[in-house]
């Protein structure tokens, strides 16, 4: 799923504070599953931004929604009856979320309320963890299983690099090396030694080096 | 050995020598003096000096334009070249541009991670690893093509080292990980600094058990302490070195005023024991801002006068 | 037991604090409470576990969320103790109010109040 973190009210306070009717747009998706932006994390900022406004004896009305999406256009389409009344929304939803958002009603302000920060994997119960960082062309075949692209903190092809020690990584003690990972798990398939096969240099045009890229599938279209 | 480029370390151990590197980092600042001061006093002691790149990630002088002010005074340089910081488009440019001052070694790295200097905030590239760089290099010079394809005209003439950690883990990779340098074209190695004989002699044996030696020149890294500080620093503090604690004890032993002196008999007397060892075929001798003391450790070392080639 | 405690406090019966969220606690705030203190039992004696200690997190997030919303984080405390204690209980009510008392009234309730007027 994708990761996101709650913004720090304040600054959540300084993007809203001109406004006097503000739209609070939940996400039911990945930022629900990691407790940033589902209807309950909406409430709360809900009753937030309405305790501060008033304290600052300020006229604000805020009104809360969580959709089922906002990467799709029939979820958002639901406010559309009704976003006229708003002089801006604040999503909780994904950077994607806001964005769609922000491109489907052109005239309404849009403010993100959590930072999208990766691609990951609930390891625990609060802890989330990067796992992908969507270069195009997965080699998870080549790496046992282990993505050295998203969890070696140089990306190396052809790891570990001299830094790697009892596991962890050179830049620090709580990260795994990535590397050890793949070691230890190609010994486990009995694949030791593919270790020295020498990874090429990869085609990075189809990761975000390649400029904004787009799946077209003309299979599923209409 | 035949040799494949007119670098002067290249026919140094081609002839069977026991070569003698040493390395020069950059300073924080635009003067050039800072390292030619440097070279100034180990350039007789040394066949060729590396030029670190921005290491430890601290923003620097340049590798390339303090390789080239060696060059001006006669002295053989080793260009370090880091992939933390430069996308394929500069690699290639950079080590063309060296190449057209006729810079004849290049040691080709990772790099240490931007967290641990002073741009912790910026981004890095790795747009190629190590081991890709050393491909680049030789596809560039054996080829004479970039990586793109294309010819190059007046390829450049690169001696292609790469670093080697024997201490790193995990243990059991760290041959294959030699292995597999040598496969990418490497053809020298500078160790990291070594502390733990025993340990570097168990990784070497099994590099030869694989006749590994045969294929690449290994150069064993040192490093003097210059107090029992620096020990204790070096065994908790960097990533990837290994330290013994009868090390850190015989540093920690002798009276402060005493300990540099310490420093350096560990230094001379690792340097002895290891020339004995089938398979080194040479030292790089890393003086931390401790150049002065590279003539005495090269001197009782037994690696002095440093012999003569003849360029082509 | 007939031991007094002060009369302005409401008490909200929950199975568990484990059931208290954040919004519970901003909500009170949000309708005009001056304080909220969420009474668990002690810390290791959870039924459920854990459910005293969950509370307690969430009694730390809703101070900050106060604090920086100019309400107050001091105005919401997690008191954790037996079952059977009732004296304790009437302690900590007691000196709940006090505190209460020293920070004066909910400045949303205030707001209210002049918006009123």
């Amino acid at each position: 799923m994708i990761v996101a973190e709650k913004k720090p009210i304040e600054e959540i306070i300084d993007y809203v504070k001109d406004f006097q009717k503000l739209l609070i747009a939940g996400c039911n998706e990945c930022v629900t599953v990691c407790e940033a932006g589902g209807k309950k994390e909406v409430g709360i900022l809900a009753s937030a931004l309405r305790m501060y406004f008033m304290n600052e004896g300020k006229k604000v009305d805020i009104d809360e929604v969580t959709l089922e999406r906002q990467c799709d256009h029939e979820y958002l389409e639901e406010i559309r009856d009704r976003i006229d009344q708003y002089d801006a929304v604040l999503s909780l939803a994904c950077g994607v979320g806001v964005q769609f958002m922000a491109e489907k009603y052109f005239s309404t302000p849009v403010f993100p309320g959590v930072n999208t920060c990766f691609m990951g994997a609930a390891e625990e119960r609060g802890v989330w963890s990067e796992r992908c960082q969507g270069c195009g062309q997965c080699i998870l075949g080549k790496t046992a299983g282990i993505c050295p692209i998203s969890r070696c903190a140089k990306r190396l092809l052809n790891g570990p690099c001299g830094g790697s020690t009892k596991g962890k990584c050179e830049i620090s003690k709580d990260l795994d090396c990535a590397w050890q990972l793949i070691i230890d798990r190609l010994k486990e398939l009995d694949r030791f030694d593919e270790y020295e096969q020498i990874m090429p240099i990869k085609d990075w045009s189809t990761e975000r080096a390649g400029g904004p890229r787009k799946v077209v599938r003309e299979d599923v279209r209409l | 050995m035949s040799t494949r480029t007119p670098s002067k370390l290249e026919k140094i151990l081609a002839a069977g020598h026991l070569a003698v590197t040493s390395e020069c980092g950059p300073p924080r600042g635009s003067d050039p003096e800072a390292i030619t001061r440097k070279a100034e006093m180990i350039k007789d002691y040394v066949d060729a000096i590396n030029i670190t790149d921005n290491q430890t990630s601290m923003t620097r002088l340049c590798s390339l334009a303090s390789c080239i002010h060696l060059k001006k005074m006669g002295v053989e340089p080793t260009l370090q070249m880091v992939t933390r910081d430069r996308n394929r488009i500069a690699l290639q440019s950079d080590i063309l541009g060296a190449a057209s001052f006729d810079i004849y070694n290049i040691l080709c790295l990772s790099g240490d991670h931007q967290n641990f200097g002073d741009s912790a905030q910026g981004q890095n590239v790795f747009d190629i690893d190590s081991m890709q760089l050393i491909q680049t290099v030789r596809l560039m010079r054996d080829e004479g093509k970039f990586l793109g394809g294309d010819e190059i005209k007046r390829p450049p003439q690169m001696f292609v080292g790469a670093a080697a950690n024997p201490f790193a883990d995990p243990f059991e990779i760290r041959v294959p990980r030699l292995a597999k340098k040598i496969a990418a074209g490497v053809e020298f190695i500078q160790t990291q600094c070594i502390y733990n004989l025993e340990k570097f002699e168990l990784w070497l044996k099994q590099a030869r058990d694989r006749g590994l030696h045969e294929k690449v020149y290994i150069l064993a890294g040192v490093t003097p302490f210059k107090s029992a500080g620096m020990a204790k620093y070096m065994k908790n503090r960097v990533p990837g070195m290994d330290v013994p604690d009868e090390v850190v004890k015989r540093m920690s032993g002798v009276p402060k005023e005493k300990q540099a002196q310490e420093g350096i008999d560990i230094c001379v007397e690792t340097i002895q024991r290891l020339k004995e060892v089938e398979g080194v075929k040479g030292f790089h001798i890393m003086a931390i801002e401790w150049e002065e003391k590279v003539p005495e450790i090269v001197e009782r070392g037994g690696l002095y006068p440093r012999p003569k080639v003849v360029d082509d | 037991m007939r031991i007094n405690y002060p009369g302005t406090i409401r008490i909200v019966r929950l199975p568990c604090t484990g059931k208290v969220d954040i919004i519970h606690i901003l909500r009170a705030f949000e309708k005009g409470a001056d304080g909220v203190y969420v009474v668990g039992c002690l810390e290791g004696e959870c039924r459920f576990e854990n459910g005293n200690l969950q509370a307690r997190k969430r009694v730390d997030q809703a101070k900050m969320i106060l604090d920086t919303i100019g309400i107050g984080g001091e105005r919401v405390w997690m008191y954790n103790l037996s079952s059977s204690d009732g004296p304790r209980f009437a302690e900590y009510a007691v000196e709940m109010t006090e505190k209460i008392k020293e920070l004066g009234p909910n400045p949303i309730k205030l707001a209210h109040k002049k918006k009123a007027a």
